[in-house]
């Protein structure tokens, strides 16, 4: 338009030298987008680290509480049960952070960016892959703050440093396969809050009916038949196993096969109703 | 002539809902394109198929020469899209949004951190580029979100409502940078609700109602296609409004009320009809501030065009 050029005044002429200088848009290879929104993902751990209390503080307290109140009464005494209770606690708050997957995605839905991300040149699904290398952190960060809590109340891993790591790396791979069913709540309910409440009313049940706490050999037959097949059950086995360095290694190929079968499921399933419009 | 988008009968349906209903729209490279209409009508979901956001049902788009069913990638990679929503990282600072824009559209991490200083003096967001984008105003925040459309040459850029909220000062700026956007030889396609926005910015206008396309032109032309001269009256006192209403009605047969409670219009096909309108309000004792024949407004043409005001009829999208 002839008056634009008339009224263009100090303002106009940096957006226009910025216009000119503007480099070529290529697309960025898959790996190199997810890094890039991996990076994202720890800017927000960075910038709103009030984010990781939920992470951390429920753990904790978790920890504590167990530990004190029912460690003498359901294994002699609390530094006993946290042998065993440990590796158990690890596998709850990892499972309840997978969450945070699909509150982050939602919450990228309802503000608009997801608009911005599917409108750039990339890789599509790299937003879910950025947001699951940010989960690794957080997973970690919780690892981390638990085992160290637990070390200080007298949990002796005898399988030492490794045996921790290849338990928390088993639980990693579990919980990767669960971040794809909260993707899927992510992208189907209106608000963050609702992915919570959604994946709580599958988590509590998932969680407490296991042998994270207690060994389930009290327990009601119906809930028993229950515990024995739910997936936490034998990831709390296997990790136990792990990390005190007598691993039952079918439980541990339970536990492979289930993420495989629920990442099977879920994950072409999110990543179509990604690709789809919304 | 070269157009930058074309659609052929394009629909789009939301269940029982025909978002767009058999949209032809043609939009020249180079111009400022302003889709009007009230909420509901049609303008976001356009711009959401343009870039290639959703699907159309039926109907053709070509963005840039590409189809933007078939060939996605190829459009995404030349067209920037500002949405109604900020789609900027709100718990990110504004560099950092920058950079991870220029990272996502394929630059280097070095390449990405001078790009975003660029647009960082450009768009004068110099001192804020640091703070987090949720400490942002509203007119910043847009200035970030436009900055992130542009960090990569883009031939095309989609404004959805890019001054709704804004204060009078920031929506200033907004256009100030529009027209500069423009000048620089990118075509822009811009929503709004407000019409003098889109009579000032825009080289042409498509007005869409219920998902389709009712009028199109230059604002001139479409001023034109409703024919006739407007008599605008402001009355002195808000308690005339009523008498002048019916004055106006009986006389010059519809009245269009604006937002402004002192102020009104109605057609005014010959002077004799404006004579005697003049003298039949101060025959009913309304007292006026001020008359003029005129033009309609916008809000006078969508009015005409579509029987009902910008205002009225809300339907979600």
């Amino acid at each position: 338009m002839s008056t634009n050029a008339a009224v263009a005044g100090r303002d106009d002429r940096r957006i226009l030298n910025a216009l000119r200088d503007a480099p070529r848009a290529s697309s960025p290879g898959a790996i190199s987008a997810t890094i890039t929104l991996g990076w994202r993902a720890l800017l927000k751990i960075k910038h709103v680290p009030f984010q990781l209390f939920d992470v951390t503080v429920f753990p904790l307290m978790m920890t504590l509480m167990f530990t004190f109140l029912f460690g003498g009464a359901l294994a002699g005494s609390p530094r006993e049960y946290i042998q065993f209770l440990l590796p158990g606690i690890l596998v709850q708050a990892i499972v309840f952070i997978t969450v945070y997957t699909g509150v982050g995605l939602n919450s990228d839905i309802q503000k608009g960016l997801f608009d911005r991300f599917r409108s750039l040149p990339i890789w599509q699904p790299a937003p879910i892959a950025g947001a699951l290398l940010g989960d690794v952190l957080r997973y970690g960060i919780a690892a981390l703050v638990v085992i160290t809590l637990g070390l200080i109340l007298g949990f002796r891993p005898a399988a030492g440093v490794i045996g921790v790591v290849l338990g928390v790396a088993l639980i990693m791979v579990f919980a990767f396969s669960l971040s794809w069913m909260w993707i899927i709540v992510g992208m189907k309910v209106q608000t963050p809050e609702s992915v919570m409440t959604t994946s709580f009313l599958l988590l509590f049940p998932l969680t407490f009916a296991s042998n994270i706490f207690v060994d389930p050999a009290t327990m009601p037959t119906w809930l028993q038949k229950f515990v024995a097949v739910n997936p936490v059950t034998h990831l709390a086995t296997a990790s136990r196993g792990l990390m005190h360095g007598n691993a039952d290694m079918s439980s541990v190929l339970w536990v492979l096969a289930a993420s495989a079968v629920i990442t099977t499921i879920f994950a072409p399933i999110a990543i179509r109703m990604y690709r789809r419009e919304r | 002539m070269n157009w930058a988008i074309e659609t052929e009968a394009l629909v789009k349906t939301f269940g029982a809902t025909r978002a767009l209903n058999g949209i032809d729209l043609r939009v020249p490279s180079g111009s400022v394109y302003g889709l009007l209409g009230p909420n509901g009508a049609g303008k976001t979901t356009t711009i959401r198929v343009l870039t290639t956001l959703i699907r159309p049902d039926g109907g053709f788009a070509r963005v840039l020469g590409h189809d933007v069913a078939r060939e996605g990638a190829a459009v995404r990679a030349k067209v920037g899209l500002t949405g109604q929503a900020a789609t900027v990282d709100e718990d990110l600072t504004g560099r950092e949004n920058l950079i991870m824009v220029g990272r996502l559209t394929g630059l280097s991490w070095k390449r990405a951190r001078s790009r975003a200083d660029e647009l960082i003096e450009a768009f004068d967001l110099v001192d804020a580029a640091g703070r987090q984008v949720r400490t942002y105003s509203g007119g910043m925040r847009r200035r970030l979100d436009i900055a992130a459309s542009l960090v990569v040459t883009t031939e095309l850029l989609f404004l959805d409502e890019p001054t709704t909220g804004l204060d009078p000062r920031a929506r200033n700026q907004v256009w100030e940078m529009i027209r500069g956007i423009a000048a620089g030889g990118t075509t822009v396609l811009l929503t709004s609700q407000y019409l003098d926005e889109a009579d000032r910015l825009a080289d042409r206008l498509a007005v869409i109602d219920r998902g389709r396309l009712i009028a199109e032109g230059t604002s001139r032309e479409l001023k034109a296609s409703v024919g006739g001269n407007v008599l605008h009256v402001r009355i002195q006192g808000p308690e005339h409004r009523v008498i002048a209403e019916d004055v106006l009605t009986r006389v010059l047969g519809h009245v269009h009320n604006g937002g402004d409670p002192l102020s009104l219009s109605a057609p005014a096909a010959t002077e004799e009809g404006v004579a005697e309108a003049l003298r039949a309000l101060s025959g009913a004792g309304v007292a006026l501030a001020q008359f003029s024949l005129g033009q309609p407004t916008l809000d006078e043409v969508f009015f005409a065009l579509t029987g009902h005001g910008t205002e009225e009829e809300k339907v979600e999208a």
